[in-house]
């Protein structure tokens, strides 16, 4: 080999690291760009609802246990808090889906009674119980990041789906089929 | 005078108003007493020790870019009773973890493990710092070769 050739080897080689340092500032360039995945998506769904009950979260209604799901039907699973302010834009959403014969059970996140009453009287009433967690222990148990998230349980007392954020109208479709599925 | 005066006045007004913007955002948000075991250390220090060497290697769900021994989310104080208070109750580090992994998946790990999706985060390096050592040994040796003939040349 004479020096010559190895020389532009040499010299070709010495473009790799550049090479590669401009791939990885591509990709992360790239990767800046994407949509980072804000929401933590539960792994409990396809798994039995985890056992808890849950005192009553206002005088108004029954407070939430995990036997109330059992029995025949599928049913909603809110969970939502009078603070959060995206619940009170998917209020008449869950009101629509009532009035369509669906049975939503709420958990309310680190709330007051007062504060619940005021919300259900300003938003309408769409629960047959609300439970109350005032430290998310069943929130954690359900593998939920936030409010307002909606979980769909079925007849056999599995975690069929999970709605993440507040329900628009053009979900309440999505959530009855997926009711359907969940017979 | 006057107008310099209401310009500073009005500076500080709007200062004051953004420092008091994330407390007041706060209060909006809840209310309620954090939960027990949110801000309170165990009694025992070895159980404590381990509750907070575990804190540090799980993601604050909220906000994800801290673990939940460093995040003032409420929701990561809720998750931070749940962890000393299963500690307390006698559950090891480790089933407090997987008890999280089952329900969030590897996400709520904030120190990486090796599964089926991360090993080339572990592997990749080595085969990097093998590679670069393979490189600078040949350039060694060559670096030798060449200066023993180089000697040799000499007259």
């Amino acid at each position: 080999m004479s020096t010559a050739e190895t020389r532009s080897g040499l010299r070709l080689w010495l473009w790799v690291p550049l090479a590669l340092f401009a791939f990885f500032a591509g990709l992360a360039g790239y990767m800046l760009t994407q949509e980072k995945p804000e929401f933590v998506k539960s792994t409990m769904v396809g798994k039995p609802l985890p056992e808890f009950t849950l005192e009553p979260a206002f005088d108004g209604l029954p407070g939430a246990s995990s036997s109330d799901f059992e029995g025949g039907k599928p049913r909603l699973l809110n969970i939502w808090a009078s603070w959060c302010l995206p619940c009170i834009a998917e209020a008449p959403q869950l009101e629509a889906l009532k009035e369509q014969g669906v049975e939503i059970i709420g958990i309310a996140i680190r709330d007051r009674p007062e504060d619940v009453a005021r919300f259900l009287e300003r938003h309408g009433n769409p629960y047959t119980r609300i439970g109350a967690d005032a430290i998310s222990a069943v929130q954690l148990e359900l593998g939920s990041s936030g409010v307002p998230e909606t979980f769909v349980i079925g007849a056999d007392g599995t975690i069929r789906y999970q709605h993440i954020g507040d329900i628009r109208p053009e979900h309440i479709a999505l959530l009855k089929a997926e009711l359907e599925k969940a017979q | 005078m006057s107008r310099a005066l209401a310009l500073v006045v009005s500076g500080a007004l709007a200062l004051a108003a953004l420092a008091a913007w994330p407390l007041a955002s706060a209060i909006a948000q809840d209310t309620l007493p954090p939960a027990p075991y949110a801000y309170t250390q165990l009694e025992d220090p070895a159980l404590e020790a381990k509750a907070n060497a575990l804190m540090h290697t799980l993601r604050c769900l909220k906000c994800q870019s801290q673990s939940i021994a460093d995040s003032d989310a409420p929701m990561a104080g809720d998750m931070r009773h749940q962890v000393r208070s299963r500690i307390l109750a006698g559950d090891s580090p480790d089933e407090v973890r997987a008890w999280l992994i089952e329900r969030y998946g590897d996400y709520v790990s904030y120190s990486p493990e090796v599964s089926q999706t991360t090993w080339p985060l572990f592997v990749v390096p080595v085969l990097l710092v093998l590679a670069a050592l393979f490189v600078l040994l040949r350039r060694l040796g060559r670096g030798r070769s060449d200066k023993i003939v180089s000697e040799s040349s000499l007259p």
